[in-house]
């Protein structure tokens, strides 16, 4: 749809800010100063940042306006400011993970994902919240306070990206880094209105993101539009040499395959429907707007089929054996040694391990501790077979119902989310129903294809959904020429984005 | 089913180096055994017949260029440390005495 850019540049999508600063309409430093602006105002109720770097982010976009002014050729997303969640390190930005064993701690160095960032001069505005490590569903179990959600700021905001999410959500931000180990990216999209998309696992280095589950992590781009992912996960994506990990094959053209998804056009496209993801625990305006998505799909020209992935009903057991004992190897290295919190014990002989385990029991949260004993448990002698063993043939039976089902569909739906955000507070004492907020998202990460969530209306409550495409491995392209279509139908009905519809935020210095 | 008793996170607590307050204890063993319970349903599906994945996308011999790169600065390594002293780390005692 051609709408005019808003005058409000924190309105605009990073596309239509791309081009106003190569037309020379603003400068970086306007753009990102307008964003630092509306940080000040509303972020002190939607708390989606754990430190703002407004120097730093202001001295990038006036280099980006000096070269620029000058006649340099830059990459087209130079001086658009963006957001980047705790779990990525930053050099000389503070970097957390949402844990008070960090609290306070530099990074001497860059994830590989930030330094193309820089080396594309996008100003960082900061660093966003999340829950520990990336261990929850709701950002509540971030050691700094929670997130809120901008569409009500009584819920959730998603997790364990709730600040990188909550963030777009706000204006806060044009576009922000997320990760997803079982949805972390793609259900606070769902959650909040916005876009969010898991690449193939590999696609993006994983070279400086603190490690939760190594084998399910991927960072990945956290947008309002479907295109903004495109241009940001080229800008992200692509071989790493420092990790053995990293796919070397080039990306797919992402923002060419969202550009002619655009048109809105679908045919000749088979689209599965993955019934073993909807349905019982799937509140009923969840279920109600995905069907009607997959009506626009039809209508579109897209041939929707039903396929069946049988094991699917496992992936969430499998998820919470493989993710904790993965973890409780991973967070070994927090043993106040070599960096972060130091706590020593006040009797007894002060020895190396005592330390650790009292710097441990001060510094790390409840869900943390939850899933490092859990994990131990897992892979612990005689325990192994049954559980941690069992947990890695899940995987391979869920690798195989992907294999089956893509054989009759290129891509697969599903809603991303069973329900919309709930209150903050209410399933916090309940770990097992916090899991279950992400099991229509966990299959992708076991079996390492890439998923998308796309705003897919409101429920009956008012609260936003998400509409999940999933592809199979290295064709994260599809995930575009599909969401752009999806996206640009839906906008049709809607008449604009469907954030339009979000209650205005009060800003510092109002009242609500 | 009760699988994993209070003794057992303790156990669990000091393999994974991690002190626990007494409510810490038992608030961990109810919860994580209604977990476990919960997934312990992947040995329903998980025969014999099945390999096991470790990795979705095994990738071998992966190796990078054999060009020497520049080693993180000392200072800046140890910039984040809790003690540091003479270019290294300092740390507690490793061995208990007596």
């Amino acid at each position: 749809m051609a709408t005019q850019p808003s005058s409000d540049l924190t309105r605009r999508t990073a596309a239509q800010l791309s081009e106003a600063l190569r037309a020379g309409e603003v400068t970086s430093v306007e753009v990102t100063q307008a964003h630092l602006d509306r940080i000040a105002a509303v972020d002190g109720a939607v708390h989606a940042f754990l430190h703002v770097s407004a120097e730093e982010a202001l001295a990038t976009a006036r280099e980006v306006d000096a070269r620029r002014a000058a006649g340099e050729e830059l990459h087209p997303l130079a001086g658009v400011p963006i957001a980047v969640k705790d779990v990525v390190v930053t050099k000389g930005l503070p970097t957390t993970a949402g844990s008070k064993i960090l609290e306070g701690w530099v990074p001497p160095y860059d994830a590989t994902l930030v330094e193309r960032l820089r080396a594309a001069g996008l100003p960082i505005l900061g660093k966003t919240n999340m829950d520990e490590f990336a261990m929850g569903s709701s950002t509540e179990h971030s050691a700094y306070g929670t997130t809120h959600n901008p569409w009500d700021l009584d819920r959730i905001p998603g997790g364990s990206g709730g600040g990188s999410a909550a963030a777009l959500a706000a204006y806060e931000a044009p576009l922000a880094i997320g990760t997803d180990t079982g949805g972390s990216i793609r259900q606070p999209g769902a959650v909040t209105g916005t876009v969010g998309v898991k690449p193939t696992y590999g696609g993006v280095s994983r070279y400086g993101l603190i490690a939760l589950a190594s084998s399910l992590d991927q960072a990945g781009p956290v947008t309002r539009t479907v295109l903004d992912s495109a241009l940001l996960h080229e800008v992200i994506g692509g071989h790493d040499p420092r990790d053995a990990t990293s796919l070397p094959e080039d990306l797919p053209g992402l923002v060419a395959a969202a550009r002619a998804g655009q048109g809105g056009d679908l045919t000749g496209v088979r689209v599965g429907v993955v019934d073993e993801l909807n349905g019982e625990g799937y509140q009923p305006g969840v279920r109600a707007r995905f069907e009607e998505s997959l009506e626009l799909l039809r209508r579109a020209g897209a041939e929707v089929v039903h396929v069946s992935c049988p094991h699917f009903g496992h992936a969430l057991a499998a998820y919470y054996l493989i993710l904790p004992s993965e973890a409780s190897s991973n967070l070994a290295k927090f043993d106040g040694m070599r960096f972060g919190l130091r706590v020593e014990p006040t009797e007894g002989t002060v020895t190396a391990e005592r330390v650790m385990a009292a710097t441990r029991g001060q510094g790390f949260g409840d869900e943390v501790k939850r899933r490092i004993i859990l994990g131990t448990y897992a892979l612990s002698a005689g325990y192994y077979d049954a559980y941690y063993g069992s947990a890695q043939k899940v995987r391979t039976l869920i690798q195989q119902d992907f294999a089956a089902a893509f054989e009759q569909a290129d891509v697969l739906v599903s809603p991303t989310a069973p329900t919309t955000a709930f209150r903050l507070g209410e399933k916090l004492d309940d770990p097992l129903a916090m899991y279950l907020n992400d099991v229509a998202t966990i299959p992708a990460n076991l079996a390492g294809v890439p998923g998308m969530s796309v705003p897919n209306g409101l429920s009956e409550d008012g609260l936003p959904v998400g509409f999940q495409i999933l592809a199979p491995a290295r064709a994260d392209d599809r995930l575009y020429r599909v969401g752009a279509a999806l996206e640009t139908l839906l906008e049709r009905e809607w008449g604009g984005p469907l954030l339009n519809r979000a209650p205005e935020l009060a800003t510092e210095g109002t009242t609500r | 089913m009760s699988t994993i008793s209070r003794e057992e996170v303790a156990r669990l607590a000091g393999l994974a180096r991690i002190d626990l307050t007494e409510s810490e204890l038992t608030r961990l063993a109810g919860e994580l055994d209604v977990i476990v319970d919960s997934v312990a349903k992947v040995s329903e599906i998980a025969t014999e017949d099945v390999a096991a994945t470790s990795h979705p996308l095994p990738l071998t011999n992966v190796f990078r260029a054999d060009v020497p790169e520049e080693p993180l600065p000392v200072a800046d390594a140890l910039a984040g440390a809790p003690s540091a002293e003479g270019g290294r780390f300092a740390v507690p005692q490793i061995l208990e005495e007596d």
